[in-house]
């Protein structure tokens, strides 16, 4: 069978769809979040999650062996005890399509050890993440830098002759700003947290 | 003074050895278990870390009969085949290290397949856990992504309620393996044995009905419908909504294709049937669903051996999607109308919506599709295997259950056979796993004793060598299973992909040099043998073989080499894009 050509022609775009595909076919790739075009954007995005857990044995390799198991990204993952000490909360970072973060929220809530899974991304959260920054300095140039962590209100929780480590908190845009002033200088190590994130309204009961 | 200090030791020490008696340990809780969730079976194989257990066993002698398989991957196999056969949940119990570690293709298998099956694995004692301990293996983590959950048991207190669980965990749901831990300590500590009545867990819940809203809309859908298709996998068939499947195909007049896992669900002689789907499915099957505008998709994952290229599959179709796992929805093809739900019950919930229909002109198309190319075979006096299977057939009225091992006998067994009832057909479908039919045919003739079914096991000559140590237990236990092996000298599917898309560059596939006198092996392991090489003689060796009742039968026949499976979609084309058989239609009776 022959499939029948594109629903519509839009002129000049870019994001005319492939000829030769159905409607049913164009519905699929769309509710999939492809691209239509064949060198359009796939609609990959970002997104935060938070995830809360048995505090058994083994429940945080099962969360994170699934997203390596499924071939998920995983950008970042933070763990530490939630509200009740039986449970962690978890917050993870990853990017994917509408259909891959759809199924990363499945196979999530699938998993035996999971009590809650949320995705923040389009809810009205809150968002931080910390970092330890240090930075190679020379006793006389201290002033200088100093003056400048002041900017990102980055607090300064130790000097040795040589270095000075800066703590600096708040969302990620923040950390990667500081970041990259910090480059200018001698930078010599950095250990980020990654993010926690909790929507802004009471959404748990946990 | 010291008298009543003396009469206090004595005291406590009456106490102690009298709680200990009311105390059992954790190999006697375990037994205990077993037999309160009701197992059958257990197929297991000792060793060191579960010795206490085999002690126990010895001493009890427990309401289960504990079949000593003879490798742990075969008594997987025969826990699957259990299960699959008679809908219960397979046990295994292996010891630790090695007997965990050749437990993991049969529990890979029941994974990919939704078997349900709990496997009990040795483990060192918990306090030499990751010392490399003698026969330690880190268990949970080498089986974390081919299980539905596993469990270590650290406490001989948690034993029987993580039991529980298990059994609960493994048979609800989408079904799967489990598997459980138990350190040598564990089993020796003691404990009051208490098991519970129910289990509750808090990350865990099994859907039942689906969203009405969602089964209106379907309901809908299936009005507007001119093309309408069924598309059955094996969820259908672990709801047990194959009969109500069946009569809502009926009363709606609606086709029905099934997937590898689904045959069985919708007899196969019923004219609705358009028989199995995909790589190796029907011609029009494969056309049906190019040319249906609405699939509805039951109990099945669109798996990439149905869809083939998957932009190009179904392209007019709008998708209903009928499934118990939300993972599996919309997971390889985006549907429009998902229904997370119990199969069986969402068909409940979906029958008083529709309407009875006819679909005449579908119908008529389909039956064109259906005598452009029939399900046939070459008939020219040499020895085919699609003959084989037909005899079978014949010879059991198609009542019989049959498992198939894995390659071109499997897609015979599949094509040929015209399953008509659900669980009749057994197979191992998402792992592929070589092996797999001799064991599981064991443990399907065990859950079935006393029912009176004849149980086929169908092999191809390699992969029936991959677990051949069991036809020897098969025999120890009279098991009348009647074993066929479709010797066609070769690896024939490898084979077959190397004719076809390899210029005929036969690398490592030829058996023959290898392969032992397949009767006398029979003979050797206490079966009976049969050979044919003529298909003047398949009546005579079925009868003779079916004459046989106090053990199994082995019947090799010596098929044809080239013979092909057709009709086939090459990897990753288009399902409308069919090789077909090459046989003339005058060849064909
Ligand atoms: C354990 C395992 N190893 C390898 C394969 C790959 N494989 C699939 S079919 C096949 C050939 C099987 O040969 P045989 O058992 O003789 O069956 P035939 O295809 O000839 O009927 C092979 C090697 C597999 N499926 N399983
Ligand atoms: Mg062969």
């Amino acid at each position: 069978m022959k499939a029948t050509s594109t629903t519509e022609t839009q002129t000049g775009a870019p994001t005319v769809p492939a000829p030769g595909f159905t409607p049913q076919q164009l519905f699929r790739k769309q509710a999939a979040g492809e691209a239509l075009s064949p060198n359009g954007e796939d609609n990959v995005h970002r997104h935060v999650l938070t995830v809360l857990i048995d505090n058994t044995i083994g429940a945080l390799n099962r969360v994170a062996n699934l997203f390596s198991q499924r071939g998920f990204n995983l950008e970042s993952v933070t763990v530490g005890e939630a509200k009740d000490p039986a449970h962690r909360r978890l917050t993870l970072v990853t990017t994917g399509n509408d259909r891959i973060i759809a199924q990363v929220l499945r196979q999530l809530s699938g998993l035996i050890d999971t009590i809650e899974v949320d995705d923040l991304t389009d809810e009205d959260h809150v968002e931080r993440e910390l970092c330890l920054v240090k930075v190679r300095c020379a006793a006389a140039d201290r002033a200088a830098l100093l003056a400048i962590v002041e900017v990102f209100r980055a607090n300064v929780v130790n000097i040795t002759p040589d270095s000075l480590t800066f703590e600096v908190t708040g969302p990620t845009a923040k950390v990667n700003a500081f970041i990259g002033v910090m480059k200018d200088y001698d930078l010599r190590e950095v250990a980020r947290s990654g993010r926690v994130a909790m929507r802004r309204r009471l959404a748990f009961e946990h | 003074m010291s008298t009543p200090s003396a009469q206090l030791e004595t005291t406590a020490t009456t106490a102690d050895t009298e709680t200990d008696r009311q105390l059992a340990t954790g190999a006697e809780i375990f037994i205990r278990s077993l037999e309160a969730e009701g197992v059958e079976y257990v197929f297991g194989h000792p060793g060191g870390a579960i010795i206490s257990i085999y002690d126990e066993m010895h001493r009890i002698k427990p309401s289960f009969q504990h079949i000593l398989v003879r490798h742990e991957q075969g008594g997987t196999h025969a826990a699957e085949g259990y299960a699959k056969a008679t809908g219960k949940v397979g046990t295994v119990l292996v010891t630790s290290g090695p007997g965990a570690t050749n437990t993991v293709t049969g529990i890979a298998d029941a994974y990919m397949d939704s078997i349900p099956m709990v496997v009990f694995t040795g483990q060192v004692p918990t306090h030499l856990i990751g010392n490399d301990a003698f026969q330690e293996c880190d268990t949970i983590g080498v089986t974390r992504s081919i299980t539905k959950h596993s469990f270590l048991v650290r406490d001989v207190r948690e034993l029987a309620a993580t039991v529980k669980k298990a059994y609960h965990i493994a048979s609800t749901g989408r079904p799967g393996p489990v598997v459980v831990d138990l350190p040598k300590d564990v089993l020796a500590a003691r404990a009051p044995f208490h098991y519970p009545e129910t289990t509750s867990i808090r990350g865990y819940s099994v859907v039942g009905k689906g969203n009405q809203e969602q089964v209106r809309k379907a309901a809908q859908m299936i009005a507007e419908a001119h093309r309408p298709l069924f598309y059955v996998g094996g969820g259908t068939i672990i709801s047990g909504g194959s009969q109500k499947l069946t009569e809502l195909a009926r009363r709606t007049k609606i086709p029905v294709t099934t997937t590898l896992h689904g045959l069985g669900a919708f007899p196969e002689t019923d004219p609705l049937s358009v028989g199995m789907l995909g790589m190796h499915g029907t011609y029009f099957a494969n056309m049906a669903v190019q040319n249906t505008d609405l699939l509805i998709a039951v109990g099945a994952r669109f798996d990439d051996r149905v869809t083939g290229k998957i932009e190009a599959w179904a392209p007019h179709a709008r998708i209903i999607h009928i499934d118990i796992d939300p993972a599996c929805i919309s997971k390889n093809v985006p549907v429009d109308c998902p229904i997370l739900g119990d199969v069986a019950q969402v068909l409940d919930q979906l029958d008083p919506l529709i309407e009875p229909a006819e679909h005449d002109e579908w119908l008529a198309q389909i039956d064109v599709w259906k005598r452009e190319c029939p399900m046939d075979f070459r008939r020219d006096g040499k020895l085919r295997p699609q003959e084989v299977i037909r005899a079978l057939r014949d010879h059991t009225r198609g009542e019989a259950v049959v498992v198939t091992d894995v390659g071109q006998n499997q897609m015979w067994g599949a094509q040929f056979y015209s399953y008509v009832h659900p669980r009749s057909h057994i197979t191992s479908g998402g792992l592929g796993t070589m092996g797999f039919s001799l064991p599981a045919a064991m443990g399907a003739a065990l859950g079935l004793r006393g029912q009176n079914r004849d149980v086929i096991s169908i092999n191809g000559d390699g992969g029936v060598m991959m677990n051949i140590q069991e036809l020897g237990v098969a025999a120890a236990h009279g098991l009348p299973l009647k074993i066929v092996i479709l010797n066609n000298g070769y690896l024939g599917m490898v084979r077959q992909w190397q004719e076809l898309f390899h210029q005929e560059r036969y690398s490592h596939t030829h058996l023959e040099p290898t392969n032992p006198d397949f009767v006398r092996l029979a003979e050797a392991f206490g079966c009976v043998g049969l050979r044919c090489t003529d298909p003047a003689d398949i009546q005579d060796t079925i009868e003779a073989a079916w004459a046989v009742t106090d053990r199994p039968v082995v019947m090799e026949f010596r098929v044809v080499t080239e013979e092909k499976v057709f009709p086939m979609v090459p990897a990753g084309a288009a399902t409308d894009n069919m090789i077909t058989a090459q046989f003339s239609p005058e060849d064909c009776a």
